[in-house]
C-alpha cells in the first residue's frame, strides 16, 4: 500500500461515459449503470421539486389558524400528495437509485451492475409509475394522506386512489429489481481481493437496504392491489360494512412501510460512514459494528411495525412486544452514532462541504432518533401519536437524515459523476442554510405535537400560530437552501473547474479511475491489496490496547 | 391552553403528571446525548482539524470494550424507558370497575354523545371531575380518533367494532377535542370541547337536560319494535333464541365448544352478524340486523342487554354497577 499522494492515476482521456456516444437514443437505450443513474437522477430531482412545492404550499396556508389560502379538500390533496411523492418517488429511489447505482460497481471494481438490461428496466418501471401517479394527480389528486387508511381509501375518498395506487405498485418493482440487482453485484462482481471486509460501509448498507427492498415491497404490492379489489370490485377486506377489518390493512400497510422507513436511511447512514472516514481520513472506528448493524437494522426493522399502532384496537400485550422490539432497533443506530463520531477522534478533519452534510446529518439524525424513543415508548406514543410530534419526528429522519446524505453524498461524487467541481463556498453556505432553515421548521413541530396539535389539520386553534410561523420560516428558509444546490450543480456541469481523477486524495477504488469514468469504468480489473479506509501503511495500524490506554489517560 | 411549565399542555386528568413525568425523563435524556453528540462532535471537529493538507492521522482499529460499553448503556437506558412506558400505559388501557358510561358514535365530521342518563351532546361531553369516565366508541363512516389533549389520551373510533378509553379529570375546565385519525375533507373541522364540572354543576347540569330517553329505556323499545321479543323473550328471559338476563359480561359457550366472553363487541357481532359466533344449543335461525339498524340504534340496545344484567328491565343502566369487561 502506498500513501495516497503517491497513487498511480491514469492518464487523463478524452473519452469517458458521458462522451462515449451522443444522442438521445444513446441515453435512453443505456445499459450502463452510470448513465441509468443519471437518468434517474434527472428524475427523482424532478419529484422532488414537485413534492417541495407541495411543501411550501402545506407551510403558506398553515401560517394562519384558519384555512384561508387552500380549500380544505385541496389542503388535504396537497398534504397526500407531498407524502406520496416524496416517499415513494423521491426518498426511497434516492440514494439506491443514483448514488448506489453509479457507485456500488466503482466501489467494488467492477465493469457494471450484474443485470445492466434489468437496471434499464427499473428505471422504465419506475417512469411508467411515475406517468401515472402524475396523471392521478393532473386528473384530481387524491387526498387519503400517503397512508391509505380504510376504510376512507376504499370507500369515502372521492378521489383518484386507484390511479395513485397503480403507480405506486408499478413503482415498488423498480424497487425490487433494483435490489435484486445490487445483491447479486455484490455478492458475485467484486474484484480480485475485495473481500467483504474490505467492503466501504456505502456497500454494506445498500445491501441492508437491497434485502428490505426484495422482502418488504411485494407486501406493499399487495396491499395496494387488495385496496383496489375492494374500492374497484366491492370485494370485502377492509370495510367492516363488507364484513372485511380496517386495521388488518394497517398491518398489512405499516409490514412494509415501516422497513420502508430504513430503504430512505440506511443508505444515507452508508453515504455518511463514507464522508466521516474520507473527510477524517481516520477508517472508522469499529468497522465491524457498523457493517452489521446495517444488517440487524434490516432485520428488526420489520418487526416493528405495530408501533404506528399503539392507538388502535391492537391488543395491549402485542403494543408492548411491539415497543420492546422498537427500543432495541434503537440500539443499532445508536452504535453507529457513537462510532462515527469515536472515528473522529485524532483524526484530520476537513471542512469541506461533503463533510458539514455528514456532520449535519450525525446531529439530526440524533434528535430524530431520539425523539422516536418518545414514540416506541407507550404511554407517551398515546399521547403523541397522530400530533405534530409525529411530524417533527419522521422529518428529522428523513429530512435531516436521509436528504442530507443523499446531499453530502452528491457533493462528494459530484467530481466523480460530472467530471467538475462544484463551487465549494456556494457549497458549504447552502449546507449553512439548510441546516438553519431544517431546524427552524421542525424544532417547533415537537413542541407544537406535545401541546395537543393533530397532523393533518387544515385549520388549527389559534394557540398554535406561534410554532406554524416559526416553522413556515423555516421551511422558506430551507426551500432556499434547496434552490442554491439546484442551480450551482447545473452551472458546474458547464463551467465549473475540471477534476481531478482524485480531488480529495482518497484510497477507494471509485477514485482510481479518471473522472468521468470511462464506459467500463476501468482499464484494467483492479486488484485490492488493502483495507477499507486505509489512509496509511498498515504497520502503522494501532492496536486496540493502545487506543484504549489513551483514552484512559485522556479522561 | 398551557400549564404553568412551558412548553407542556394543561394537566386535567389523572393521566396527565404520569404521562408528562414520562415525557421528562424522555426529554433529559434526548438532551443529554444530543448535547454530548454534538459537543464531543465539535470538540473534535475544532480540535482534530486538518491542519497540512496531506497529513494522515494513525489509523485506530476499534475497541469492542468501548464499543460493548455504548451498546449496553443505550440498552439499560431503553429498557427503562419502555417499562415505564407499558407500565402507565397498561393502566391507560384497562378500563376501570365503576366507571360512568358514556357512549360516542364519530362520523365523517362530528362527535355525537351520549350520557346513560339519556342526555345527548354533539361535539361536546360534560363530565364531573374526580369520577372515572368510561368511553364506548364506535364510528358510523371511517376511524376517527378521541383526542384529548389535556387528558393525555387518545383511542381510535373504529367502524364495525366498539373500542373503550377512559380519563378521570382533575380539574374543571373546558378542554379541547380533537379528532386525531385523519378522516376527510372536514378532518380539521372535527373538534369540541370536553368541558369537566364540579360534581354539583356537573348534577346540575343533568338535571336541566332531561327529556329524553335513556339509551336503556330506548333500547326497550328497539328491542320490541325490531322483533327481537319474539325469540329472546319478552324481558330477555329467553326462548327460541338464548337468554339475554344477565348475559353481559358472562362467559358463554359456542356451538363449537369455543369460550367467549359476552362484551360490547360480541353483542355487537351477534346483532349485525349472528351467525358468526352462535351459542351452542341454538340454531342459526336469527336474520342479520347489518344495515338495519344505525350506530346509534345498536349502542341503545347494547345499553338495553347491559341493564338486563340484573332483573328489572327498565333499571338504567348507569344505576347498575356492571363490571366493564375490557372490550380491547
Amino acid at each position: 500500500m502506498k500513501p495516497i499522494e503517491s497513487f498511480e492515476l491514469p492518464s487523463p482521456s478524452k473519452v469517458n461515459y458521458l462522451n462515449a456516444v451522443y444522442g438521445l437514443k444513446s441515453w435512453l437505450l443505456t445499459k450502463d449503470h452510470k448513465r441509468i443513474a443519471l437518468l434517474y437522477l434527472v428524475s427523482i430531482t424532478f419529484f422532488f421539486f414537485i413534492g417541495g412545492i407541495y411543501a411550501l404550499m402545506i407551510r403558506l396556508e398553515l401560517l394562519t389558524p384558519q384555512g384561508d389560502f387552500l380549500a380544505s379538500t385541496t389542503y388535504n390533496k396537497v398534504f397526500t400528495q407531498h407524502g406520496i411523492i416524496m416517499i415513494f418517488f423521491f426518498l426511497i429511489p434516492s440514494i439506491p437509485a443514483t448514488l448506489g447505482n453509479f457507485l456500488i460497481p466503482m466501489m467494488i471494481g467492477a465493469k457494471d451492475l450484474a443485470f445492466p438490461r434489468i437496471n434499464l428496466l427499473s428505471w422504465y418501471i419506475f417512469l411508467i409509475g411515475g406517468v401515472i401517479t402524475i396523471y392521478a394527480l393532473l386528473a384530481g389528486g387524491v387526498d387519503t394522506g400517503w397512508t391509505f387508511y380504510t376504510p376512507f381509501s376504499t370507500t369515502f375518498s372521492n378521489s383518484y386512489v386507484v390511479a395513485t395506487g397503480l403507480g405506486i405498485f408499478i413503482n415498488g418493482f423498480s424497487s425490487i429489481l433494483t435490489g435484486l440487482n445490487f445483491i447479486v453485484t455484490i455478492h458475485t462482481m467484486r474484484a480480485p481481493g475485495m473481500t467483504w471486509f474490505r467492503l466501504p460501509l456505502f456497500i454494506w448498507s445498500h445491501y441492508a437496504t437491497s434485502l428490505i427492498m426484495i422482502l418488504g415491497t411485494p407486501v406493499i404490492a399487495i396491499t395496494v392491489l387488495l385496496l383496489a379489489f375492494e374500492r374497484v370490485a366491492g370485494v370485502g377486506i377492509f370495510n367492516p360494512a363488507l364484513g372485511g377489518d380496517p386495521i388488518l390493512f394497517q398491518h398489512m400497510f405499516w409490514f412494509y412501510s415501516h422497513p420502508a422507513v430504513y430503504i430512505m436511511v440506511l443508505p444515507s447512514m452508508g453515504v455518511v460512514s463514507e464522508l466521516i472516514a474520507n473527510f477524517s481520513r481516520k477508517n472508522i472506528f469499529g468497522y465491524s459494528f457498523v457493517a452489521f448493524s446495517s444488517i440487524a437494522i434490516a432485520v428488526f426493522s420489520f418487526l416493528v411495525w405495530g408501533h404506528h399502532m399503539f392507538v388502535t384496537p391492537q391488543s395491549v400485550y402485542a403494543g408492548m412486544i411491539f415497543s420492546f422490539l422498537s427500543f432495541a432497533v434503537a440500539i443499532p443506530s445508536a452504535i453507529k452514532v457513537f462510532n462515527w463520531t469515536a472515528t473522529l477522534y485524532k483524526s484530520s478533519i476537513s471542512y469541506d462541504t461533503p463533510m458539514l452534510y455528514g456532520l449535519g446529518f450525525i446531529g439530526l439524525f440524533t434528535v430524530g432518533g431520539m425523539t422516536g424513543l418518545f414514540l416506541a415508548s407507550l404511554a407517551t406514543d398515546v399521547h403523541l401519536s397522530d400530533t405534530y410530534f409525529i411530524v417533527a419526528h419522521f422529518h428529522y429522519i428523513m429530512v435531516g437524515g436521509a436528504l442530507m446524505g443523499y446531499l453530502g453524498g452528491l457533493h462528494y461524487w459530484w467530481p466523480k459523476i460530472s467530471g467538475r467541481m462544484y463551487p465549494e463556498g456556494w457549497g458549504r453556505f447552502s449546507a449553512l442554510v439548510t441546516f438553519v432553515g431544517f431546524n427552524l421548521t421542525f424544532l417547533p413541530q415537537f413542541v407544537a405535537g406535545y401541546l395537543g396539535m393533530p397532523r393533518r389539520y387544515h385549520a388549527y386553534p389559534p394557540e398554535f400560530q406561534v410554532f406554524n410561523v416559526l416553522s413556515t420560516a423555516g421551511a422558506s428558509i430551507l426551500g432556499f437552501g434547496m434552490l442554491i444546490p439546484a442551480i450551482y450543480f447545473v452551472w458546474s456541469m458547464r463551467y465549473g473547474r475540471r477534476a481531478e481523477a482524485n480531488p480529495w486524495h482518497l484510497p477507494g477504488l471509485e477514485w482510481r479511475t479518471q473522472s468521468p469514468p470511462p464506459t467500463e469504468n476501468f482499464e484494467t480489473t483492479p486488484i485490492v491489496t488493502w483495507e477499507a479506509y486505509e489512509f496509511a501503511p498498515p504497520e502503522e495500524t494501532e492496536v486496540v490496547g493502545k487506543f484504549r490506554s489513551e483514552v484512559e489517560r485522556a479522561t | 391552553m398551557q400549564s404553568w411549565i412551558p412548553l407542556v399542555p394543561e394537566s386535567a386528568s389523572t393521566f396527565s403528571w404520569k404521562v408528562d413525568a414520562l415525557y421528562f425523563y424522555l426529554s433529559g435524556v434526548t438532551l443529554f446525548f444530543a448535547l454530548l453528540i454534538s459537543g464531543t462532535l465539535i470538540f473534535f471537529v475544532i480540535r482534530y482539524r486538518r491542519r497540512t493538507p496531506f497529513e494522515i492521522p494513525r489509523p485506530i482499529a476499534g475497541s469492542h470494550k468501548l464499543e460493548t460499553v455504548w451498546t449496553v448503556i443505550p440498552l439499560v437506558i431503553a429498557m427503562t424507558m419502555f417499562l415505564w412506558g407499558a407500565t402507565v400505559y397498561f393502566d391507560q388501557y384497562r378500563p376501570p370497575q365503576n366507571a360512568i358510561e358514556v357512549y360516542v358514535v364519530g362520523k365523517q365530521w362530528m362527535w355525537k354523545l351520549q350520557h346513560a342518563t339519556g342526555q345527548r351532546e354533539i361535539n361536546e361531553l360534560h363530565v364531573p371531575v374526580g369520577r372515572k369516565i368510561k368511553l364506548i366508541m364506535t364510528s358510523e363512516d371511517v376511524i376517527h380518533d378521541f383526542f384529548v389533549p389535556a387528558f393525555r389520551t387518545k383511542a381510535d373510533v373504529v367502524p364495525g367494532r366498539y373500542t373503550s378509553m377512559w380519563f378521570e379529570a382533575t380539574k374543571p375546565g373546558r378542554y379541547h377535542l380533537f379528532c386525531a385519525e385523519y378522516c376527510g375533507m372536514n378532518h380539521s373541522g372535527m373538534i369540541g370541547s370536553v368541558i369537566v364540572m364540579e360534581p354539583r354543576d356537573f348534577d346540575n347540569w343533568l338535571g336541566g337536560n332531561t327529556g329524553t330517553m335513556t339509551p336503556a329505556a330506548a333500547g326497550q323499545q328497539l328491542y320490541q319494535t325490531l322483533g327481537c321479543a319474539s325469540c329472546h323473550g319478552a324481558n330477555g328471559e329467553g326462548g327460541r333464541g338464548p337468554a339475554l338476563t344477565g348475559t353481559f359480561g358472562s362467559e358463554i359457550t359456542l356451538t363449537n365448544g369455543a369460550k367467549v366472553t359476552a362484551d360490547e363487541g360480541y353483542l355487537r357481532e351477534s346483532i349485525v352478524n349472528p351467525q358468526a359466533k352462535l351459542v351452542a344449543g341454538f340454531g342459526p335461525i336469527m336474520p342479520t340486523f347489518q344495515g338495519q339498524v344505525t350506530e346509534d340504534q345498536l349502542v341503545q340496545l347494547l345499553a338495553y342487554i347491559k341493564s338486563l344484567h340484573y332483573v328489572g328491565a327498565t333499571t338504567p343502566a348507569s344505576a347498575s354497577p356492571s363490571p366493564s369487561p375490557s372490550i380491547r
